[in-house]
């Protein structure tokens, strides 16, 4: 299996996808740095892995349960004591539906 | 008798004993900081007052008989665990200013024990790097030479616990970072089961691959903190329903019989040969106690590096998706929501967590999720497969922590991929959630050579016996304290 090599407007796609502000220099940067990296996944591109189940955690657990009670929580201006901008005890976010 | 250079067993019970008081102690560490740490630069905050309000605390509890064995010694925190009403960066300029209105379930379990917090100490941004050069505040330095590194991510654990301004240390493990800068520096730092010490409140970078743990100057103190942070914590989905982890029969840990596995994979070329002349050298005079030592092939530790790079870079950037500007931390103006959001991590992130979420979001990306994200999960499988497999014939396996003594400072920052390479002996462990232990075995032109065992998931009662019955006949280095 051979892996693609990655593109200036795939770099800017992922940027975009991460929500990352990059200027040319570093999508060059990160162009050059993801080509470098995608090499060395080659490396487990041709192990045969056909009868092995992924490993998603380190130590799996299943169904944890909690008791259903009802706790105190963070105070609502304590939780959102770190907010850029608050607004009648919500979140102000900046306009996301135009006119 | 200089309190700084006391052992935390030792100053535990003096304290207990009230032979020197909380406050005493906490002076003596603050004093030390504001002598030394211009000079090593592991803290990023210290707020005397706090901590010395915390020392009362600590005093009253051990005057009503309520604390551990640690009560009253201080502890200094790496800055990715949260704690409460003090600022917690991440070293990261997308964290300046925030304050989280909570404590990590560590942190709660410290002060319920009876620790007092120093302050909080440097690392990596976000956790992301074997040096701590990638800190956006500040250049942590190596107490044996300021020229050199302290390892990464934990540099801010390991330097203020072998520089003699922490008599302990928390710090967290996503690949080795506790482990490789505990290496460098030439203490001893513990990665405990995963799931065995909550992660709620650590700040997450590789969720199924984080754990916290503790740094000491010697594995009776590292055991007594991890026994002080670790157990069930529902707060986590994670964290395993099992008892803290108990130190009472450290003492009892023997060589007599242990079986070690001698991985030749981490025995190679790529590892200075005087780490490999001390590590084969620490395995000699553990087979003279009665333990044996046999050499064992792991091919899957080739992909180890690969493997993580795909994986913790993956979760890196689901997980960091929050830091967005609007709830909480800087934020940068853009054009609208998008904008501001994308021109915030643009801006504020630095370039190797920017590098990360980069190489996360692709693998994760649609068309790509199976060659890369599934692909990794299933070489993950087989390394903790392979180490499994051994662990039916052996006790634990034994290899250097790091293949490099402490680097310089700017010497490996230009070259990402020999950076990467350091972590080869850490991240098995990671992988399949065992413990693992890095204990100093000697020294390499006068810098310090770190030996990691690493044992099945929940021994790590039997990992801290054997790594305390390995320190006695390794001996301890002369720290930079004073």
């Amino acid at each position: 299996m051979v892996l693609m090599s990655i593109s200036l407007d795939e770099v800017q796609h992922v940027a975009h996808l991460a929500r990352l502000d990059l200027d040319e220099a570093e999508l060059l940067a990160f162009q050059g740095e993801l080509n470098a990296l995608l090499g060395h996944f080659e490396d487990i591109a041709d192990l045969d892995v056909s009868n092995t189940l992924p490993k998603p955690h380190a130590v799996a657990l299943l169904n944890v349960f909690a008791d259903d009670m009802a706790e105190d929580g963070l105070p609502r201006e304590r939780a959102m004591g770190n907010a850029a901008t608050t607004r009648a005890g919500l979140f102000l976010v900046p306009k996301i539906i135009e006119d | 008798m200089s309190l700084t250079t006391l052992s935390a067993a030792e100053l535990g019970r003096l304290l207990s004993r009230r032979d020197v008081a909380a406050r005493e102690v906490a002076q003596a560490y603050l004093d030390a900081i504001q002598r030394k740490d211009p000079t090593l630069g592991a803290y990023l905050t210290v707020d005397p007052e706090r901590t010395l309000a915390e020392a009362d605390v600590a005093q009253s509890k051990i005057d009503a008989g309520d604390a551990g064995p640690l009560g009253g010694v201080p502890v200094a925190i790496k800055d990715n665990i949260s704690t409460a009403d003090q600022r917690t960066t991440c070293a990261s300029k997308v964290l300046k200013g925030y304050i989280p209105p909570f404590d990590a379930t560590v942190c709660t379990r410290l002060r319920d024990a009876g620790l007092v917090g120093l302050g909080k100490v440097n690392l990596d941004e976000f956790a992301m790097g074997t040096s701590c050069e990638n800190s956006a505040f500040q250049l942590t330095h190596n107490p044996w030479d300021p020229d050199r590194s302290p390892g990464g991510s934990s540099g801010g654990s390991s330097a203020a616990v072998a520089g003699g301004i922490a008599p302990l240390a928390l710090g967290s493990d996503t690949g080795g970072s506790i482990r490789m800068p505990a290496s460098l520096c030439g203490v001893v730092g513990f990665k405990p089961t995963y799931g065995r010490v909550s992660r709620y409140g650590l700040v997450a970078f590789g969720s199924s691959l984080d754990q916290i743990g503790p740094f000491g100057r010697n594995v009776e103190d590292a055991a007594l903190l991890a026994a002080a942070i670790s157990g069930h914590d529902p707060r986590d989905s994670t964290s395993l329903a099992r008892p803290p982890i108990a130190t009472d029969a450290l003492r009892s840990g023997r060589l007599h019989g242990i079986r070690l596995a001698l991985p030749l994979e981490l025995m190679s070329d790529a590892a200075e040969p005087g780490v490999l002349d001390s590590v084969r050298a620490a395995c000699a005079k553990l087979e003279a106690e009665g333990a044996t030592v046999e050499e064992v092939s792991t091919p899957s530790v080739r992909y180890g590096v690969t493997t993580y790079y795909l994986i913790a870079p993956s979760e890196a950037s689901s997980n960091l998706a929050r830091f967005d500007g609007i709830r909480y931390g800087s934020q940068v103006d853009g054009s609208g929501h998008v904008g501001t959001v994308a021109a915030t991590r643009g801006k504020l992130f630095g370039h190797e967590v920017k590098a990360r979420i980069m190489i996360g979001t692709y693998a994760l990306s649609a068309g790509y999720y199976d060659a890369y994200y599934v692909r990794a999960q299933q070489v993950r499988a087989l390394m903790a497969q392979e180490f499994e497999t051994l662990f039916d014939r052996f006790d634990a396996v034994i290899s250097p922590t790091s293949p490099v003594v402490a680097f310089r400072l700017g010497e490996l920052s230009r070259d990402p991929l020999a950076l990467k390479l350091l972590d080869t002996c850490t991240i098995p462990a990671n992988m399949g959630g065992f413990p693992a232990i890095s204990i100093p075995c000697g020294l390499s032109d006068g810098l310090p050579v770190g030996l990691q065992l690493m044992s099945p998931v929940m021994s790590d009662e039997k990992l801290l016996q054997l790594a305390w019955a390995a320190e006695q006949v390794l001996g301890s280095l002369d720290l930079p304290l004073g």
